[in-house]
This record gives structure tokens, C-alpha cells and sequence, in this order.
């Protein structure tokens, strides 16, 4: 399922690095953990990873290991400069009230 | 220039507590290896190594440099920071240890995997260090 469906499915707030080159990418899987080294270890090429870390070395992480995009749950705030880098480097990041948890239940009855 | 051809050496200086430009170094070392035409899961394994080599300079020296040479046969990385070093490297080796402070590790920090991510990512691994002395890791990746 294309990305632009996934922000309409999950009612998504597009927070930066979205746009016409990416919005038509279609993530392979999902990847859910706070921990950076685990998510370089472990994630895998085109994941949606779901996070509560909103610092800006979030933005190196995902684009070193070609995440898809970024989605932060629990509603937090996400830093200015990480919104800056995100939109740089073309890495799509979203935000959703929702848990990690709902987000994923959701995305898995989407077939991602 | 393709890979076919080159003898490249990059070389990045990485500062202390830096975390916001932290992740540079390694972006822009993929960023080249991509424009060479280097097979992508190699890249993988060469960004996951210097990140993590990034960030432990960052997080636990004095600061340091890393350098990158880029030959047809292999990636060669040297890590090489200005101490403190590592009393016990087999402890720091194992997955789950970190020295990392709660105000890093509230960033998603010191999850005790960094070493053995790079370990696992190099075709050849080998780390050098002592108290008081600098820490030298060296990490080669065969293309
Ligand atoms: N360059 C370094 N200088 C001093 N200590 C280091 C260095 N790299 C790693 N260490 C030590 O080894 C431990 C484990 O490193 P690592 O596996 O990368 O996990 P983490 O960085 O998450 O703590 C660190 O917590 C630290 O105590
Ligand atoms: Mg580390």
C-alpha cells in the first residue's frame, strides 16, 4: 500500500520530509522500538518504524538504514531541528495520538 | 569514478557530546559509497558500522576522527578517538553493556549493541584500546 494511503487510512498528521517524490513508496513492513541501535540492527530497507524518540539523530538512523518513514506515536512534541533534517534529507515523518501499538494493529489489517 | 577504479580516503572529525551533527560523518560516507555504485547491502553494513563508530566517539571519548579508504577490493574504517579507552573490552563487547548516561540514553543511546553491531557488519573487526589510552577500532568490509 502506497504511503499517501497510510496517511489517509491512519489519519496521520504530516509533521515534514513528505512530498510528491515519496509519497507513492510502499513500505514492506513495520518496525516498533525506542532504542537507535536496535533499529540499525534490526529494522529493515523500506519499514515504517513507529517511535516515541523525536531527537534529531532519528533522521540519521532511518535515512542510514532506508526506512520509509517515521511515525511517532503518543502525540509528542518532535524537535524543530529534527523536522529541519527530516525535510532535508527526504525522510517522511508523521505523528498520530495512537500507541505504537494501535498504529500497528492498524497498518497490519492494511496488509503493510 | 566508479568502484572499478578507486583509492579514495575519507576522514571526518567527530566531537564530543556532538549529537546533533552526530550521524553526519556516516550519512555523508554512504551518500559517496552510493554515487560509486557500491552493492546496497554492503553500503548497509558500512553505515550501520561507522554510525555506531559515530556515535561512540561521540558519546563515550574525548572526541576522535574517523577515516574511510575505499579501495576495489575492501572498505577499510578506522575509528581512532583521544581516550579515555576501555578498561575491559570483552565486557564492553557484550550486547546489553553500556556506560551510556541517562541523559543519552533518554535519546534512544547505549543500548549496549554498538560494538557488536560494527562486529557483525565487518568482514574483519578488531578494537584496541586501554585506560587511559585511545580507542582504535578497525573495521574492513571486502566489496
Ligand atoms: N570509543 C570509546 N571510548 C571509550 N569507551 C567506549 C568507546 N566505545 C565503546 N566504549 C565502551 O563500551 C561500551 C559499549 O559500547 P556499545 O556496544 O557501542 O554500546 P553503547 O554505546 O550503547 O553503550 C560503552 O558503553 C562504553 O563503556
Ligand atoms: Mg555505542
Amino acid at each position: 500500500m502506497k504511503l499517501s494511503n497510510i496517511v489517509t487510512e491512519l489519519d496521520l498528521e504530516i509533521v515534514a520530509g513528505y512530498n510528491l517524490e515519496n509519497e507513492n513508496n510502499e513500505p514492506q513492513g513495520v518496525y516498533i522500538c525506542d532504542l537507535l541501535s536496535l533499529v540499525m540492527g534490526k529494522a529493515k530497507e523500506h519499514d515504517i518504524w513507529i517511535t516515541i524518540q523525536t531527537h534529531v539523530n532519528i533522521v540519521a538512523v532511518a535515512s542510514l538504514v532506508d526506512i520509509t518513514a517515521i511515525i511517532v506515536s503518543e502525540g509528542i512534541e518532535i524537535d524543530e531541528d529534527t523536522k529541519a533534517k527530516a525535510s532535508e534529507v527526504n525522510i517522511p515523518i508523521f505523528r498520530s495520538n495512537l500507541s505504537s501499538y494501535d498504529l500497528a494493529t492498524k497498518l497490519n489489517s492494511l496488509g503493510v | 569514478m566508479s568502484k572499478d577504479n578507486i583509492g579514495l580516503n575519507l576522514e571526518y572529525e567527530v566531537l564530543r557530546n556532538d549529537f546533533t551533527k552526530a550521524g553526519e560523518a556516516s550519512s555523508n560516507i554512504k551518500k559517496i559509497l552510493t554515487q560509486l555504485g557500491i552493492n546496497s547491502s554492503i553500503i548497509r553494513r558500512i553505515a550501520i558500522a561507522t554510525y555506531e563508530a559515530e556515535m561512540n566517539i561521540a558519546i563515550h571519548s574525548l572526541g576522535g576522527c574517523i577515516t574511510v579508504n575505499v579501495t576495489p577490493k575492501e572498505i577499510n574504517i578506522v575509528a581512532l578517538d583521544n581516550g579515555p579507552g576501555i578498561e575491559d573490552i570483552e565486557l564492553a563487547m557484550q550486547e546489553g553493556y553500556s556506560t551510556a548516561p541517562n541523559s543519552v540514553r533518554e535519546l534512544g543511546f547505549g543500548a549496549g549493541m554498538g560494538l557488536s553491531n560494527m562486529k557483525r557488519c565487518s568482514d574483519k573487526f578488531k578494537i584496541t584500546s586501554q585506560k587511559g589510552k585511545n580507542t582504535r577500532v578497525n573495521m574492513i568490509i571486502y566489496i
